[in-house]
């Protein structure tokens, strides 16, 4: 039998029910894979490993009474932005160090209400502010994947989530929660090789997740399969009365759905996603993708988007402006870290220069400007009505097409250090991801190929509101097609 | 638009972020690329066009003007940085 460490979901499952192995055996072989790889790769900032241990045996008592759910014994990692109740919540910032939450949040509730097992939290952009965990208080995070040509380089994994990702793709963990504002479970899931899920605005709970942008964050799962993700979004998924803009609307079996194939089905290609310095490989993989998809009977229909190269520029007014809003509760005064001050104003002032990094602090400024009287008009309120037009590109093309098929970043992951001297040239990474979330429609990253230097790259399936269902049978036909079973250097056992 | 130095303080200012001296120069040159790049916006022509906030497409749900909530001041205070008996404490706010 292959190791534990490099079993999927689904397989796991399978081996729980047969009792092959124990959840704690499952547990013991993902936290001995953390200690050795975590002080390099730096996925973690926090190891649960006496929780892990209690919830797995938890799991053993379930499966020998014969109570097996989505994820009995599951291991996962959850991104620090979960407020996990009694386990730190940092968010990748220096100003909630001290956060112990006496709550948790509705989506890490539902994955243990199925069982799951939380092996600790995972690092990332500080407040989820990045495309390359570069801004994490907490350190960087190694992607475990390495260029062929220059193997001793560092390479990002991609952000916001990074360290979710890292996790998965080192076999640290079976999946992961990640949470895409911009494209931060996306892009570091095209990063790392993996899958990364965003579903539909409203599909997952926002309550007790640490808020960035509160009309554009979306919760959602890390898997190294199509399949595998479609279980954890089960499972994440679901109306929450706590948040008053997720939807009541019924959760379907997306695991079901991944089986369905994509015959007859119109697949569009945005004509603005092309661009001339798009690299050829990702062009070349684009292309062969839609090939794929036309060889197991889709039918591919050219289409317009005519706002998508604005969504970078809209995003980055109106992200800013609700995080600015949403960080003004980061105070010093009931929760997270404190600096004193003369008088209560310099104790705000100084607690909040020094606990915020650079990234998060210009975001907020930037983000005070386009609010502020005598601006609002002419970058807050403009930035909206150009997000109107960009829903409605998404609204006309999705009458006549069932999904979209485009690449989901601009490159395949960059190195330590690159893009850092230019605030713009990092925000880039997310010109194809972007308009996805100011739509709120629904989208996953598969792995589809390698570039020339061995490292994965990534196609996003695009699809209608609440319908998941068609994302997960496009992705999984592409996922089918390419027989992605490339691994990263970096790995448990590996 | 281009920030001076003065707009650079009054923003600090409005978001509560204390800005040395020395790092003006640094943000004003930060702030004023992100909103050139921004300018391309104008380009647009959103007549008539009615603004969207978010992402959410349904009607907000309604739910009784109730507590249903509450009775824990320790674990609400467990987290704070200075307290004083049920209350969070502040420095001396009025002489």
């Amino acid at each position: 039998m292959s190791q534990l460490t490099d079993l999927t979901i689904v397989q796991a499952r399978d081996g729980l029910r047969a009792k092959d192995f124990t959840a704690e055996d499952l547990t013991l072989a993902h936290l001995s894979a953390i200690e050795a790889l975590n002080p390099r790769l730096n996925a973690f900032i926090t190891v649960s490993h006496s929780q892990a241990l209690d919830q797995a045996r938890a799991a053993d008592k379930a499966l020998a009474a014969g109570e097996q759910l989505a994820l009995t014994g599951i291991p996962l990692a959850i991104k620090d932005l979960f407020c996990t109740a009694g386990v730190r919540t940092t968010a990748g910032s220096k100003i909630l160090e001290p956060f112990v939450p006496p709550y948790e949040s509705s989506v890490t509730a539902n994955l243990l209400r199925d069982g799951a097992v939380f092996l600790g939290k995972a690092n990332l952009d500080e407040f989820a502010m990045g495309s390359s965990n570069m801004t994490s208080a907490y350190g960087p995070v190694e992607n475990p994947w390495k260029r062929r040509q220059d193997a001793n380089a560092v390479l990002v994994p991609g952000g916001s989530s990074g360290g979710s990702a890292a996790a998965v793709a080192a076999r640290l963990a079976m999946g992961a929660t990640g949470t895409d504002t911009g494209g931060s479970i996306r892009q570091p899931a095209s990063f790392c090789g993996l899958v990364g899920v965003k579903p539909s605005y409203g599909r997952c709970s926002r309550w007790g997740v640490v808020a960035f942008a509160s009309s554009l964050d979306h919760p959602g799962p890390f898997a190294r399969t199509v399949r595998d993700g479609a279980i954890l979004l089960g499972s994440m998924a679901g109306h929450d009365p706590k948040d008053s803009t997720s939807a009541d609307v019924p959760v379907p079996d997306y695991e079901a759905a991944c089986a369905r194939g994509v015959k007859g089905l119109r697949i569009g290609v945005p004509a603005e996603y092309r661009s001339d310095d798009m690299p050829g490989e990702i062009e070349a993989l684009w292309r062969q993708g839609l090939d794929w998809l036309r060889a197991a009977g889709a039918e591919i229909v050219d289409v317009s988007l005519p706002h998508t190269k604005y969504g970078l520029a809209t995003y980055y007014i109106v992200a800013p402006a609700e995080a600015s809003s949403n960080l003004a509760r980061y105070d010093g005064v009931r929760f997270g870290s404190r600096r004193d001050g003369e008088d209560l104003r310099d104790l705000y002032e100084r607690t909040r220069a020094e606990g915020f990094g650079p990234e998060v602090r210009r975001r907020i400024m930037i983000g005070t400007y386009v609010l502020s009287a005598g601006y609002y008009d002419a970058y807050y309120l403009r930035a909206q009505k150009i997000r109107a037009l960009i829903l409605k590109d998404f609204t006309d093309v999705f009458a006549h097409v069932d999904a979209l098929l485009t690449p989901t970043a601009p490159s395949a992951a960059f190195a330590q250090g690159e893009n850092m001297d230019d605030p713009i040239k990092m925000y880039l990474n997310d010109v194809f991801t972007v308009p996805a979330n100011l739509a709120g429609v629904p989208a996953i990253s598969v792995p589809a190929g390698l570039d020339a230097n061995g490292l994965p790259l990534g196609l996003q399936v695009i699809g209608k509101v609440f319908d998941e269902e068609t994302v997960f049978a496009v992705a999984a036909e592409v996922e089918r097609a390419a027989g992605f079973t490339a691994l990263p250097s970096i790995r448990a056992g590996g | 638009m281009s920030l001076d130095p003065a707009t650079i303080r009054r923003i600090a200012s409005l978001a509560r972020i204390r800005v040395e001296e020395h790092e003006v120069e640094t943000l004003q040159t930060e702030l004023n690329s992100i909103l050139g790049w921004i300018e391309q916006l104008n380009e647009v022509n959103v007549d008539g066009v009615e603004p969207l906030t978010g992402g959410a497409r349904m009607a907000m749900k309604m739910r009784d003007d109730v507590v249903t909530d509450g009775g824990y001041p320790e674990k609400v205070l467990a987290n704070a940085p200075d307290r004083n008996g049920d209350f969070f404490a502040v420095p001396k706010v009025v002489e």
